[in-house]
């Protein structure tokens, strides 16, 4: 099946067989034709058109670089100057952002045409795209289905193939968790390789943007533009940005692949276990060898992760209080009256939830028995993976325990939402880079498998997946899908 | 009294950088509203904090300047609470480990006894915007321009026993801090702000009475006004049976009382944790060793130099050192080769005075220190004395010229011909025969009667001392 | 773990967020499922460990004291609820 990627579309722009503009035209029509996914929150026709131009001029100038006039679409997560920017909420409903993100500007200063903005979980926060205010994105392989969450739009966006790429934001499984529920490649960067700046904060020490897309060998092309140091950002790595396409051949000769076995228990859907075990011996067949690790404290992933997810959003969101930008509650009688309703009519339930238990682990009385300890369980869960990097360079795990669910199957009750990001969640808590990359199917939905490497070897992971997208074709299948037009 | 009176006070300093703690936006006073408010010091979505390095530097300067431990890794933390004037719903602030540790700073009291009062903590903090609550029906304005600018929050320990105390440690820390150029100190426009924790106990009593936190105190003479109406009014209370609340009270400086701030009536809870998008910041030997450099001579150091180099008394020494620019024109004038005695009287004197009439500051003086020195050395060389020296003086204030110049062009020049001032003496006792009868009577107050005569006649030119000599010679002889 | 329906309205008046009856009743439920989720935290022996601030244990960077924003009150102020001579307007704030 033929599938259309960054590189093969930048392979035609080169080639001058097709114009920004014709691309950005078609894209346009396919992200109108294909709205009933409910996946963009904002298209930017007019501007991406713009942009396309501009971008066919540089060409012609032979002023283009390598990403120069590919179109894409960020999730509605990064501020984009004189764009409307929600995060899924109705609290920035109305917020048209008088900056850009830094990443908004790398991709920009690319050359990349920004085709629209895509929906997500409210604040990022949920793993079913179900907690938006603009609506459930539908996962295109069974649009009854959950896409997947946080970054369910873009994760939706890119599979349907109504945009080549689109970026992503992973807190705790946000890029990897969709990406897998809807059959991409989904990059979560280390910690501070790509700035923050702009990126509206969820969790501050978990937040981390990368890139969504069909191959690894696009992940490479968008994350090449994305990672980098950034003044503006107090947490960014200072560390030079290699060239990740240039390390996509080579060997995986001698590879060491951990495996935590208590990862593949009864916990686990069995179809995932299969699709897994096969891509092992794929990798196998590679060079690379299997060994079996431990990672002691896994068990304290979840608790520690909603402990401090949930403290660094409720002071996050302090900030939409209805005074500077966003809702504002009509008719206050009084100041604490503007705060309450502006809130709490703004705010979906979950991300009040989330509010709600991070203002609890905080308040007085309650910091050393909830935040102080899970700070110091999340350093337990970061020496487990220190150690296990001694003796492996990745670890192989499946993303999801299960394949995407029904909507509205979970939505009542929030503890069995958060158990499902039980394989994406520590590598946050320790910072580390893990990549989803389609493995098989379960019926007519993907599966995803994760490799998490160690800090700053997204090259590595990258190579890793994109020789075994050389080597199996789940990446390449297509949903099919009826056009809503 | 059977009371004794506890104080701790709590001073915000704003740090003298160019932009604000976390962000590049200006510091500058006074600007439009909201003109120096970028996205980051209005807390929109997504921005992100930066530490100014230079407040860093400032924050370990005081450390260094009040004999302080300095952490060699502070943690910068969130203070959550709610309120239209902070605009991230918390402030970054500096919370389980300060910059600054444990210190101390010695005051002189007004009988000359020094005291040591401890400094528990400084810590580095942003400062909120403020909230005008006039002009507006029902509505209150905000103004972020001041949000993110730097603060030094200055904690000391409880370890003053009166209004008069505090203001000494205040003017104490106040010197020091504008010493060091790390505030302006400027009150009025709320660069060096003060609470006071404020609770009496009967003398004798270990346990601490319930203090009270005495806010927006923005005067040396509120400070003792504000502690003095507290103290009387929590005696007043224990006096009659009664218990102190712990509790925030507003100074209220046109009626002279304290009261309870109803936005503070709540308990606040304000949940700090370290702020996950700063780090924790480092300081090592090698920078501490370079902030050392760059520290200038502390007014205790000063003062005592002076006083031990010039043999200034204390008073005149501790005036001159007050004020880093003062000590500077001090020392320049005596740099000119001038008596320090007399460099000391003429710039606490003549200098100052003519300065606060016309309300400048001593960098903005017409006339310059070395300028100065020479006028003085002219009356040291008996070119002219001490009361044309006023003269030319107030001709220098007004731009006309060098003393020289002055002295010349006037015609101010001292007389110093024997000859000439004999002439003159001669004259008058001849002119005045009553007099002289009189004074050779035994009625010797009539001397200065004949120098003022002598004075007149040569314009004040005449030198005092020879004036008198011949007088008296010539008295005696007639 | 339980939680109070009390604990819930102390913590919602904190946060700055207004429940209705049902939804205070509801979190208080939904919270203590979560909590029951995060006591297995407390069995994990961290005596001797350092909390984690950075992933990376990184240290924090500084900037030169350089103006390098002007003024953009027209840009923030185009979006913002209500203003008035430049200020930021809020329901009347008492001291
Ligand atoms: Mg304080
Ligand atoms: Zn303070």
């Amino acid at each position: 099946m033929m599938i259309h990627t960054l590189a093969e579309y930048q392979k035609q722009l080169l080639a001058k067989k097709i114009s920004s503009l014709e691309l950005t035209q078609f894209f346009l029509d396919k992200m109108a034709q294909h709205n009933a996914l409910n996946s963009f929150i904002t298209v930017c026709a007019e501007t991406a058109k713009a942009q396309a131009i501009h971008a066919d001029e540089l060409r012609a100038q032979g002023k283009a670089g390598p990403l120069t006039g590919l179109p894409f679409a960020h999730k509605d997560i990064f501020c984009t100057r004189g764009i409307k920017t929600t995060c899924g909420s109705k609290m920035l409903d109305n917020f048209i952002a008088p900056y850009s993100a830094t990443v908004t500007e790398k991709l920009d200063d690319a050359g990349m045409v920004l085709l629209g903005k895509t929906n997500m979980d409210e604040f990022a926060m949920g793993s079913s795209n179900e907690n938006s205010f603009y609506g459930v994105v539908h996962n295109p392989w069974d649009t009854r289905c959950v896409p997947g969450g946080s970054s369910g739009g873009s994760a939706a966006a890119v599979a349907s193939r109504i945009v080549p790429a689109a970026s992503g934001t992973d807190t705790g499984g946000s890029i990897r968790q969709p990406a897998a529920f809807c059959g991409i490649t989904g990059l979560k960067p280390t910690y501070g390789r790509i700035s923050r700046y702009g990126m509206i904060a969820f969790a501050s020490s978990l937040d981390q943007a990368g890139p969504m897309t069909q191959t690894a060998e696009d992940a490479a092309l968008l994350l090449n533009a994305m990672a980098g140091f950034d003044v503006r950002d107090s947490t960014s790595l200072n560390v030079p940005v290699p060239d990740y396409t240039a390390t996509l051949n080579d060997s995986l000769q001698g590879l060491r692949i951990g495996i935590v076995p208590s990862f593949f228990g009864d916990g686990l859907n069995s179809e995932i276990g299969a699709a897994i075990d096969n891509a092992k011996s794929v990798l196998e067949k590679l060079g690379a060898q299997c060994v079996e690790i431990e990672l002691p404290h896994h068990e304290l992933a979840i608790p520690t992760y909603y402990v401090v997810a949930s403290a660094e959003c409720s002071s996050n969101l302090a900030r939409y209080d209805g005074v500077r930008y966003g809702y504002r509650a009509a008719q206050p009688v009084d100041l604490m009256d503007l705060y309450k309703r502006s809130r709490s009519e703004a705010f979906g339930q979950e991300v009040k939830r989330r509010i709600m238990m991070g203002t609890y682990v905080l308040s007085s009385g309650y910091y050393d028995a909830y935040y102080l300890k899970a700070q110091k369980a999340r350093r337990l869960i970061s020496e487990d993976f220190k150690a296990a990097f001694k003796n492996v360079d990745v670890i192989l795990s499946p993303t999801t325990p299960d394949v995407a669910f029904k909507i509205a199957e979970k939505t009542h009750d929030p503890v069995k939402m958060y158990l499902s990001d039980i394989y994406t969640i520590a590598v946050n808590l320790a910072g580390l880079p893990a990549i989803n990359i389609p493995c098989g199917f379960s019926g007519q939905l993907p599966i995803g498998m994760q490799l998490i490497g160690n800090h700053l070897t997204e090259a590595r992971l990258l190579n890793i997946a994109h020789q075994f997208q050389q080597h199996s074709d789940h990446h390449q299948k297509v949903p099919m899908m009826e056009s809503s037009s | 009294m059977k009371w004794e009176v506890v104080i701790g006070l709590e001073v915000h300093a704003q740090l003298a950088t160019q932009s604000k703690i976390f962000s590049g936006a200006a510091t500058a006073y006074g600007a439009l509203p909201n003109t120096q408010a970028c996205a980051i010091d209005l807390g929109m979505p997504g921005v992100l904090p930066v530490l100014n390095e230079e407040a860093l530097h400032m924050a370990l300067k005081f450390g260094l300047a009040v004999n302080a431990h300095l952490s060699h890794e502070s943690v910068f933390a969130r203070k959550n609470y709610f309120y239209p004037d902070l605009p991230k719903g918390y402030q970054i602030s500096q919370y389980e480990i300060p910059v600054v540790g444990r210190g101390h700073l010695d005051i002189t009291l007004d009988d000359g006894t020094v005291k040591r009062i401890g400094i528990t903590r400084a810590h580095l903090e942003e400062d909120a915007g403020k909230s005008l609550h006039e002009d507006f029906q029902g509505m209150t304005g905000i103004d972020l321009n001041r949000a993110g600018t730097p603060l030094l929050e200055i904690v000391s320990e409880p370890d003053m026993r009166s209004s008069n105390e505090a203001v000494a440690y205040l003017k104490t820390l106040h010197t020091l801090v504008r010493y060091l150029g790390i505030c302006d100190g400027n009150m009025q426009e709320g660069s060096f702000r003060c609470d006071a924790n404020v609770s009496v106990r009967l003398k004798g009593a270990e346990k601490l009475g319930t203090r009270c936190e005495l806010k927006n105190i923005n005067s040396f003479r509120f400070v003792e006004r504000a502690i003095n109406y507290e103290v009387e009014r929590q005696i007043d209370v224990l006096e009659n049976g009664g218990t102190i609340a712990q509790e925030t009270r507003l100074y209220d400086a046109d009626a002279n009382t304290t009261r309870t701030m109803r936005s503070k009536e709540e308990a606040n809870d304000y949940r700090y944790f370290p702020d996950p998008d700063l780090l924790p910041v480092c300081v090592n030997e090698e920078l501490i060793a370079r902030i050392k450099t760059t520290l200038p001579e502390l007014p205790q150091e000063k003062r005592d130099r002076f006083m031990q180099h010039y043999g200034l008394n204390a008073y005149d020494a501790n005036v001159l050192s007050s004020a880093r620019e003062l000590a500077q024109y001090f020392e320049a004038v005596v740099d000119v080769g001038v008596d320090p005695k007399l460099s000391a009287n003429w710039v606490m004197g003549e200098l100052l005075a003519a300065l606060n009439k016309e309300n400048l500051a001593i960098d903005e003086s017409p006339i310059p220190p070395a300028a100065l020195g020479q006028l003085l050395q002219r009356i040291t060389d008996n070119t002219i004395s001490g009361k044309i020296a006023k003269t030319v003086f107030a001709h220098m204030w007004l731009n006309e010229g060098s003393a020289d110049e002055i002295i010349e062009k006037q015609g101010l020049k001292q007389v110093t011909d024997t000859g000439a001032i004999e002439k003159i003496i001669d004259e008058i006792i001849a002119n005045n025969p009553q007099q002289l009868a009189d004074y050779k009577g035994g009625k010797e107050k009539l001397f200065a009667f004949f120098v003022g005569q002598a004075m007149k006649a040569t314009q004040g030119k005449a030198n005092p001392q020879q004036l008198n000599d011949l007088l008296k010679e010539k008295l005696q002889k007639a | 773990m339980s939680i109070t329906k009390e604990q819930v309205d102390k913590i919602a008046h904190l946060a700055r967020l207004a429940l209705t009856e049902e939804e205070a009743h509801a979190y208080a439920t939904q919270l203590e499922n979560i909590f029951n989720l995060v006591t297995v935290l407390q069995q994990a022996d961290t005596a001797e460990v350092r909390p984690m601030a950075h992933p990376m244990d990184a240290k924090q960077r500084l900037r030169p004291d350089v103006i390098t924003e002007g003024n953009e009150r027209e840009v923030m102020q185009a979006i913002a609820p209500l203003t008035d001579m430049g200020l930021y307007l809020v329901p009347q704030v008492i001291e």
